[in-house]
């Protein structure tokens, strides 16, 4: 059987629990760090021309792309994906994921239900984009993570000022301004793990603040996956292309409300929330092994 | 497995196995870490965050 590829630049708890899952399966696999990771376009790595006559077929029979900078997971797949090797996620998955304005629009058009949100393309449109919109807003860059540089203004004061910051930040992107409604939740969001057609699992995120991020200490219990949550899940992963994906959630008061998909998922804190109860590295294994033959080759390419 | 942190010194456990490209943080200053050898295993200050990591 051909290797598995993991591109991955830094190895965290949730890559060291997927690199177990694989070497528990005895499947081979590749750490590719992607810092040292390059092609020549047309050519195979450490292989003939692509338009030679001894070319083999891809150098790997599948791809699970744990990438931690999007710039660099997004190149990584295509890369791959230029190869014929069946790659999770896909790189436009990660194009969509990775904008909040695109994985809106697609949420959209699959008609599930998501927070009141405006986009407004330069900083002083934002103001008024958030009168509109009613206070409190919060406002969000287009990229990014973590909830890093996600503010919330609660009145057209506090939105200038914002706004201010954003017109002062040197990336024309960061001038795009995104916002949604401030959603009045029950102190917690919910994260759904979504491996193809499967819904690992989920976890109530509480934090005393507004924002419940895992990466700004919001604390994990199990959250029972109810089929209106599990099919919401999965519907919001398969708007934005499908593969392994980390769904949030808010129990807004008309019903629960998609947030974002996220298409480098971390997973630690849930793990640690379900305990031996889910083994969620084993199940994306899974899901990246459903796309390789018995004969190790390369099945299909990654499906919506 | 114990190793010495490149920042301050202090010991630095690693669970095994230890990986390539793993991130670890001494327990003493905080410092980020990242193993950058495994034979021997070498320990460096892991990378700044940048702007387009995230999940």
């Amino acid at each position: 059987m051909r290797p598995l590829a993991v591109p991955a630049s830094r190895v965290r708890h949730e890559e060291k629990l997927l690199f177990a899952a694989l070497e528990r399966r005895g499947v081979p696999y590749v750490h590719l760090d992607t810092r040292r990771f390059g092609a020549e376009l047309g050519r195979m790595p450490d292989g003939p021309s692509r338009d030679g006559p001894s070319r083999d077929g891809p150098p790997y029979a599948a791809a699970l792309n744990r990438e931690i900078s999007q710039s660099r997971g997004l190149y990584a797949s295509l890369l791959l994906e230029s190869w014929d090797v069946p790659t999770v996620n896909r790189s436009e998955v990660i194009g969509v994921c990775g904008d909040k304005l695109r994985t809106s629009l697609a949420l959209e058009r699959a008609g599930l239900p998501v927070p009141r949100t405006a986009v407004a393309l330069t900083p002083e449109e934002g103001v008024e984009a958030a009168e509109r919109l009613g206070f409190p807003v919060v406002v969000k860059p287009l990229s990014g993570s973590w909830g890093r540089m996600v503010a919330v203004a609660r009145d057209r004061d506090a939105a200038e000022a914002l706004m201010e910051h954003r017109a002062a930040l040197p990336s024309p992107q960061q001038h795009i301004v995104y916002l949604q409604e401030l959603v009045d939740k029950p102190g917690r969001d919910i994260r759904v793990i979504v491996a193809g057609e499967d819904v690992v699992g989920a976890s109530y995120r509480y934090a005393d603040g507004w924002r419940t991020n895992a990466a700004r200490g919001a604390r994990s219990e199990p959250c029972p996956l109810d089929p209106e949550l599990a099919e919401l899940a999965l519907a919001a992963a398969q708007a934005v292309g499908g593969g392994v994906l980390g769904v949030d959630l808010v129990e807004g008061p008309d019903g629960p409300l998609v947030l974002e998909v996220n298409h480098a998922v971390e997973f630690q804190s849930l793990q640690a929330a379900h305990g031996d109860s889910l083994d969620v590295a084993d199940a994306i294994v899974s899901h990246v092994l459903s796309l390789i033959h018995d004969d190790g080759a390369p099945a299909r390419r990654e499906v919506r | 497995m114990t190793r010495t942190c490149p920042e301050c010194e202090g010991p630095v456990e690693l669970a095994e196995p230890v990986r390539l490209s793993e991130i670890a943080q001494c327990a003493d200053c905080s410092s980020e870490l990242e193993v950058v050898g495994l034979e021997p295993v070498a320990l460096a200050l892991a990378p700044e965050i940048e702007e387009d990591w995230g999940e």
